[in-house]
């Protein structure tokens, strides 16, 4: 469901926004393709919300413009601009009641009262809450009174929904459930929609694409296929949790897009399109998916043998992958579904299917990419 | 079931130990001579049309008084609400604590500051006089003016401390979804701001309508004997006309009224309780020029309303302005320290049979005996109210009772009851605890109910015996609300007014009653000792609520 980028609808160009001396964004620039979600994913203080807001007009970047349908909203106040806000802890107004809640929009609208009724009967179908109009807010449940919140910004008919963090504050089972609920309203109204969080599942789920948010910039941006096989910066692979990142310098360029790195743990070989020169200092990415376990005790180091690892089956196999086998003792075993977390001695995690036993030294054939 | 039943019923019995003193006291010290003013009011000498038409009109005047005073309080305390809450600028603690300081003022202090300023003898005056020979020019606010002055002073604390505390538990992120979903500024106000803050600015109007409406000293003082509300009179009846069917009737209207205010005031708070923001929105710097504006000269128009009567009252203390009484030759104008040298002389003819100095004795003496006694009672309540059982949800309210009706009132049923024993000074510090118990009570009770008991059964099982639980958990977490609580009962003691000016014996006066003995006397030097008085009542209570902040408890002193 992308869209090419001269359908955008929003565009941010270049904004940047201080507090006091304290620069909390720069140069952010980005498009917003109609009925596409774009999920500006970040730790807690890298400007996210803030970003939010100055697209809602509730604060005012230093520099940069904002367009929506080529229209420049500086001057148009956050009561013109037909944006929904969802919030982390709802907001919802505690002194209505759950209809009053969702007509807001409408009454301030001064729509008539039979448009109201059918418009936020209408929202409350949406978000699966028929028959609550007359419910107390503050009787709801957290999932609820989300529903509500997301209800009463839809009613409004938004050109633009946002979302901060909507679903931080409930439960596993019931944000999965929801995240759900929302994508396919998303799908089926095709309202644009930013949403923002800290939270790479849900933002990998939801978004048709990610913009990471480091230190007030974009440091990536694709689609989260494209984002997962491709996180370009040590940071986003450690943020997004990718595998084990690990430091090396380059020894030498072995044939074409190859070259050989050192590391604390061992020498790799990696295939990289970038140019490298002899002991620069790289990052390495070693995917905790293992290629192969070693089947036949190495011939240096007495290792068990374990069975041979078919999981995951769509990595596919890099070159010269014989030397990029990770050795270590086993220090601990985490069990998680289907596979069991291993980490080894030197730090390094891997999935493996069987568990070894803790002490056990063991050899494992993982991916390793260069990060640049 | 069986046990837990039994373990309820052990738990329900082991307070009534707790209550036995308390209930002592406030049986012989509060229902008792509550029931004789009830008996005497139910008097047939009572009813005359006389009487009738005496009541109806101190009650209206009471009320109108008050009715306006609150409206005046919520004109300023709303904005300054917002200020405090929304705003960050320089000196602003200082601007706060300015316009908290008032309210925790004994009355009579709060009198003396505004005559020294704008009374027929203040500041104000004596200087217009020397500014226009021509007496035409000069303002002298009448004595209903400095009376509604005083009440906007002593008040609008409650209504920043109130309001503010709404306003900065009012989730931003409402005003922000509003604005989103088509709001307008002003419709923001109307439809979201406005009534999330409705209960608490009510809530506010009534506790300031029930300390104008229970205002005694101020009114006594600032008041010229020409404005009476229903404490003045039931003063001026007793002391005065000899009246006491009369004056028991009134204390009855006004116990009536403000149980009523009181019931409908905490009714508000119970459902006052929706819209808890997760975090208070973060006060910030005026951002816009309108902000900058009304910043300003709000700032300005609080730090001269609030200042200038604090410092006016010192400042008056040290500063000869007109003759004293009696005095031959020139005289000498500005600075002197007389007014406090007198105060240690003993003069014939004097208000006094002793030494006005011997006063400040007094007051702390009975403050001191205070304190114990109301430690000593407040103690066993509020660790039997920490764990409420259907004895303490009727005690609760009653042991509270005190604190709503008026203090003349309770100084008539000490007449009235124990009127044998009215040559004893004793009689005044049981009168002060009764006033100061509801709050040593309020003050200990949350300290007590915060004690967690997992934190003793943790102390204990990190190997603490029971007393080193008691020294290590209980004893350093109460300290300081004992302290809070002393402190209380200490200033309570010192600024009390109403009870006191009607059983202080005249040989025993405490630093209130003769501050008011000195106003009501002429002459400047008079006029210039109730001053130093005033100033030194003034400095005892700002070191004891200095000495309340700094040990200030989370959750102490909310009533």
């Amino acid at each position: 469901m992308r869209v090419n980028s001269k359908m955008s609808i929003l565009a941010l160009t270049s904004i940047a926004k201080s507090y006091g001396d304290k620069p909390l964004l720069q140069n952010i620039s980005f498009t917003l393709g109609e009925g596409e979600t774009v999920c500006l994913l970040g730790a807690s203080g890298s400007g996210k919300s803030t970003l939010l807001r100055m697209i809602a007009g509730l604060e005012t970047p230093d520099l940069g413009t904002i367009f929506f349908d080529d229209f420049d909203l500086a001057s148009t106040p956050p009561h013109l601009r037909d944006f929904g806000l969802v919030f982390q802890d709802y907001a919802l107004f505690p002194h209505l009641s759950v209809k009053d809640n969702v007509a807001f929009g409408l009454k301030i609208r001064r729509v008539g009262q039979a448009e109201i009724s059918e418009r936020t009967a209408n929202s409350l179908k949406l978000v699966n809450l028929e028959g609550f109009e007359q419910r107390n807010v503050n009787d709801l449940s957290g999932g609820e009174q989300q529903r509500v919140a997301l209800a009463r910004a839809l009613t409004i008919r938004p050109r633009l929904l946002m979302f901060d963090e909507p679903l931080g504050a409930l439960d596993k089972t019931l944000r999965e459930g929801l995240l759900n609920e929302l994508r396919s309203i998303l799908r089926r109204t095709k309202i644009p929609a930013i949403y923002v969080t800290h939270d790479q599942e849900e933002a990998f789920a939801i978004a048709d694409r990610v913009l990471i948010l480091h230190e007030g910039s974009i440091i990536c941006e694709g689609t989260p296929a494209e984002v997962w096989a491709n996180p370009k910066s040590a940071y986003v692979a450690k943020f997004l949790g990718l595998g084990n990142v690990i430091d090396g310098v380059v020894k030498w360029k072995m044939q074409n897009n190859e070259w050989k790195v050192e590391s604390g743990i061992g020498e790799f070989v990696v295939q990289c399109k970038h140019k490298h020169s002899k002991g620069e200092e790289v990052c390495l990415l070693a995917r905790p998916f293992v290629e192969q376990s070693n089947r036949w005790p190495s011939r240096r180091r007495a290792s068990i043998r374990l069975e041979r690892q078919k999981f995951p089956a769509a990595v596919s196999r890099p070159e010269g992958c014989d030397q990029n086998t990770i050795h270590g003792k086993v220090a601990d075993v985490i069990f998680q579904q289907d596979k069991y977390k291993i980490t080894l001695d030197n730090g390094l995690y891997v999935y493996l299917k069987d568990a070894p036993k803790v002490g056990r030294k063991i050899s494992v054939k993982v991916k390793v990419e260069c990060l640049g | 079931m069986n046990i837990s039943r039994l373990t309820s019923a052990r738990a329900h019995l082991s307070t009534v130990p707790l209550w036995i003193l308390p209930l002592t006291f406030l049986t012989f010290a509060f229902f008792f001579p509550l029931a004789r003013i009830s008996f005497l009011t139910l008097s047939t000498s009572t009813f005359n049309v006389e009487n009738l038409y005496s009541a109806q009109r101190v009650a209206w005047f009471t009320f109108y008084q008050a009715a306006l005073s609150t409206l005046l309080t919520l004109l300023l305390g709303i904005p300054s609400a917002i200020l405090f809450s929304h705003f960050d600028f320089r000196g602003k603690a200082l601007l706060r604590a300015l316009v908290v300081v008032p309210f925790l003022l004994p009355t009579v202090v709060v009198a003396a500051a505004f005559t020294s300023l704008i009374g027929p003898r203040g500041l104000f005056s004596t200087f217009q006089a020397s500014l226009f020979s021509l007496s035409s020019f000069a303002f002298h606010p009448s004595p209903f003016v400095l009376i509604l002055a005083a009440h906007v002073f002593y008040n609008v604390a409650i209504v920043i401390r109130i309001v503010g505390a709404a306003l900065s538990n009012l989730n931003p992120k409402l005003e922000d979804t509003a604005r989103s979903l088509g709001a307008d500024p002003l419709h923001v106000w109307l439809n979201v701001t406005a009534p999330l803050l409705r209960p608490s600015i009510l809530a506010a109007a009534l506790l300031v309508f029930l300390f104008d409406f229970s205002s005694f000293g101020v009114i006594l003082l600032l008041g010229d004997a020409q404005f009476s509300t229903l404490e003045t009179e039931i003063y001026f009846q007793t002391v005065r006309q000899f009246n006491l069917p009369l004056a028991a009737l009134l204390s009855i209207i006004q116990l009536v009224c403000t149980l009523l205010v009181s019931i409908l005031y905490s009714r508000l708070m119970s459902r006052n309780s929706y819209s808890i923001a997760p975090r208070p929105a973060p006060a910030h710097k005026p951002n816009n020029f309108k902000q900058r504006i009304f910043t300003f000269a709000l700032c300005s128009l609080l730090a001269v309303c609030f200042a200038l009567p604090l410092a006016a009252l010192p400042f008056r203390s040290f500063t000869r302005l007109e003759a004293d009484r009696g005095q031959r030759g020139e005289i000498h104008y500005g600075f002197t320290t007389d007014y406090y040298e007198e105060l240690f002389v003993n003069r014939r003819g004097s208000v006094f049979y002793a030494p006005p100095i011997q006063a400040i004795f007094n007051s702390l003496l009975y403050a001191s005996a205070t304190v114990i006694l109301s430690l000593l009672l407040g103690f066993p309540a509020a660790f039997a109210l920490v764990r409420p059982t259907r004895l303490e949800k009727i005690l609760d309210p009653l042991i509270m009772l005190p604190l709503g009706s008026s203090t003349v009132m309770l100084g008539l049923g000490f007449i009235i009851t124990y009127g044998r024993w009215l040559a004893s000074p004793w009689l005044v510090p049981f009168a002060h605890t009764l006033v100061a118990l509801p709050f040593v009570i309020r003050a200990l009770q949350p300290a007590i109910a915060s004690i967690p008991e997992r934190l003793r059964q943790a102390a204990a099982t990190l190997g603490a015996s029971p007393f080193e639980v008691w020294w290590n958990v209980d004893l350093p977490i109460l300290r300081r609300a004992t302290l809070a609580a002393v402190t209380f009962a200490f200033t309570i003691s010192l600024g009390e007014f109403g009870a006191t000016l009607l059983i202080a014996r005249p040989e025993y006066p405490t630093i209130p009653v003769a501050i008011e003995r000195f106003l009501s006397q002429p002459g400047g030097l008079n006029y210039g000792q109730a001053m130093a008085m005033a100033t030194i009542l003034m400095a005892l209570t700002v070191i004891s609520i200095m000495l309340v902040e700094k040990s200030r408890f989370p959750n102490a002193g909310e009533f």
